[in-house]
């Protein structure tokens, strides 16, 4: 097992940041929740607080970057990519600015605190703005790398970061670029197309599944927007059936990116999304509420021996 | 004629903190001091002012309160069980597995009126809600209580702004002026300050009292508005943690769950002040 994916930002941060002056974390109350105390303690001239305050946040962290530096605006992702779109569409994306947005226990990892704040909905929103990359790391590697990424990058950049501990995955090449998926395993008959904290699941469904002789590919497709589309593609056309998973409303994710993909490249095979359905979310902890919608290595498995009757 | 006491409000405070508390302990989850800070708040509204019961809470002229500062649910779901909106026991099921009662304000409970938690949210739909009143001249009043941390959030500004301008002198905004947010002090953080004199300007009638006292919560809302036309800013000089010593101003209380032998002093405190109250009667 390797660790939350969050920390994994905040001590590929402090590397950055202890190379490099000009890296800037701004935060709206947030270091806390965004494992950004030891950054504070060790560089505390790198380190802005704005408050609770995120449309301020971003429309600072806007104006730092117009004046060169590298801005990394750490928020919960419930509150960055809601309170704040209309800062990041208008001051980040559409004004280009390379500003790094952190959404932080994303997704459901606040469970039981309920639908405040959950954030089901940032990668559609996001993926309506133009110019803006909507990264969603799936273990320790692709969140290290893509920190990196976002920090040498030279335009807006969205991450969002769970809490759970990930394990590491195996991927066929030890390489990452935005925009570009991750193969974590090879197969022909049924593919997972994932992102973030359910690629594992996804891995643990395909293992279930070779066990009973079905041979099972798993991409992380952790750049929601832009889409990899040779990667779906490519495995469209060698499986017989597509599921896409996600942490996300069913509404407007990547498994909606990758319909509309197939659909308009003529590809017609069995297919399934699974996410958060459209529905009051249920309480509970983000494992109870991934078993619950069948987000799970058993969940995943029953979702694509169906798909494959 | 009041329904209760002082002393009676009094006593009630320290059973809703021992209520939060323990039902905070069982969740292993919880927003424990500021909970514990607005709890007279709380206490005093719900038993002295508002005048919302089950049987009330449909009436189109009832008052209305919105907890802007949502996270601290958990003093409002032992006040809304006191008040009879649903058996105590339910809270047994707090931020767990399919329970409605979540770790922020939701109207699946019932006695709730909006769906609160991401903070700067309770003035603007107040303020509706007030100026709904004033337009069907109704005399109700909507209160809101915010948290001083919260109040770096612009959209508080934007209808505080608002509010003066519509006149709104049915709508009372309290702040739980604890000093603290999750950080640390709210002066080392963004200072809010000050807050008054902002406020001021702002156009509303601003009174400053100890938010944990039950006499002054009490003669301060009862006679609101004092100044006719302004929106009334109560802000009510709290103890984060109040009650629980070790909590007492100590910023990782925040959100923090005490442990076993924590959770006992906790209790054999408030205990000992229950007992010291009782022992007031006659
Ligand atoms: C819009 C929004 N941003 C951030 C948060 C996370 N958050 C919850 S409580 C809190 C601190 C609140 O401090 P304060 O308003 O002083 O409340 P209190 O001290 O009364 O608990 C923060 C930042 C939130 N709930 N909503
Ligand atoms: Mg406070």
């Amino acid at each position: 097992m390797g660790k939350a994916n969050l920390d994994v930002y905040s001590e590929t941060l402090i590397e950055l940041a202890s190379a490099d002056k000009n890296i800037l974390a701004v935060t709206s109350d947030s270091r806390g929740s965004g494992k950004l105390v030891p950054f504070a303690d060790m560089f505390p001239d790198q380190i802005i607080e704005v408050g609770i305050a995120e449309q301020n946040l971003v429309g600072v962290a806007a104006g730092l970057a117009s004046a060169g530096k590298c801005v990394f605006a750490t928020s919960p992702a419930c509150f960055l990519a809601t309170r704040s779109l209309e800062q990041i569409k208008n001051d980040v994306a559409y004004s280009n600015q390379p500003v790094t947005l952190v959404g932080i226990s994303a997704g459901v990892s606040y469970g039981a605190l309920g639908s405040t704040h959950h954030s089901l909905h940032d990668v559609a929103v996001l993926r309506a703005i133009n110019n803006i990359d909507v990264v969603v790391p799936a273990d320790n590697f692709e969140a290290c790398e893509a920190v990196k990424a976002a920090a040498k990058s030279s335009k807006p950049v969205f991450i969002k970061f769970g809490k759970k501990i990930m394990p590491h995955l195996p991927r066929l090449e030890q390489t990452y670029e935005i925009g570009k998926a991750s193969i974590i395993c090879e197969g022909t008959d049924v593919v997972f197309i994932a992102c973030g904290e359910t690629v594992a699941p996804a891995y643990e469904a395909a293992m279930l599944l070779e066990e009973k002789g079905i041979s099972v590919e798993v991409i992380s497709m952790h750049t929601v927007n832009p889409l990899d589309k040779t990667a779906v593609l490519n495995a469209a056309k060698k499986c017989k059936a597509v599921i896409t998973v996600e942490e996300h409303s069913v509404n407007g994710g990547l498994g909606e990116a990758c319909a509309s993909l197939l659909m308009q490249s003529g590809v017609f095979i069995p297919f399934k999304i699974v996410g958060i359905p459209d529905e009051e979310t249920v309480a509970g902890s983000q494992n109870e509420i991934f078993g619950h919608y069948g987000i799970t290595g058993e969940g995943l498995f029953q979702s694509a021996i169906i798909l494959l009757e | 004629m009041q329904k209760y006491t002082d002393l009676e409000l009094q006593i009630k405070s320290v059973k809703y903190r021992l209520a939060l508390l323990k039902y905070i302990k069982m969740a292993n989850a919880g927003h424990t001091g500021g909970s514990l800070s607005c709890t007279d708040i709380l206490n005093v509204l719900y038993n002295d002012v508002l005048q919302v019961t089950p049987d009330t809470f449909h009436d189109a002229h009832r008052n209305r309160y919105i907890q802007s500062k949502g996270h601290s649910v958990e003093a409002l779901y032992v006040v809304l069980a006191d008040m009879g909106f649903f058996p105590e026991s339910d809270l047994e099921t707090l931020c767990k597995y399919k329970s409605k009662y979540v770790g922020h304000p939701t109207r699946k409970v019932n006695g709730i009126e909006f769906n609160t938690g991401a903070l700067g949210h309770g003035m603007p739909i107040s303020a509706g809600i007030a100026l709904a009143a004033k337009k069907d001249k109704a005399d109700y009043k909507v209160f809101t209580l915010i948290g001083d941390g919260e109040l770096a959030e612009g959209s508080n500004w934007e209808a505080a702004m608002m509010a003066a301008h519509y006149k709104l002198d049915n709508f009372i905004t309290i702040l739980d002026h604890n000093t603290l947010q999750i950080t640390g002090h709210n002066v080392d953080v963004c200072s809010p300050h000050p807050i008054d004199e902002k406020m001021k300007a702002f156009g509303w009638h601003v009174v400053s009292i100890d938010g944990n006292n039950i006499v002054q919560l009490r003669e301060t809302f009862s006679h609101i508005p004092e100044v006719k036309d302004k929106p009334t800013f109560v802000i009510a000089n709290t103890v984060k943690g109040k009650g629980v010593s070790y909590m007492e101003g100590v910023k990782k209380w925040h959100h923090g769950v005490p442990t076993d032998e924590q959770y006992n002093q906790a209790v054999e405190e408030l205990n000992v002040e229950l007992f010291r109250l009782r022992s007031l009667i006659n």
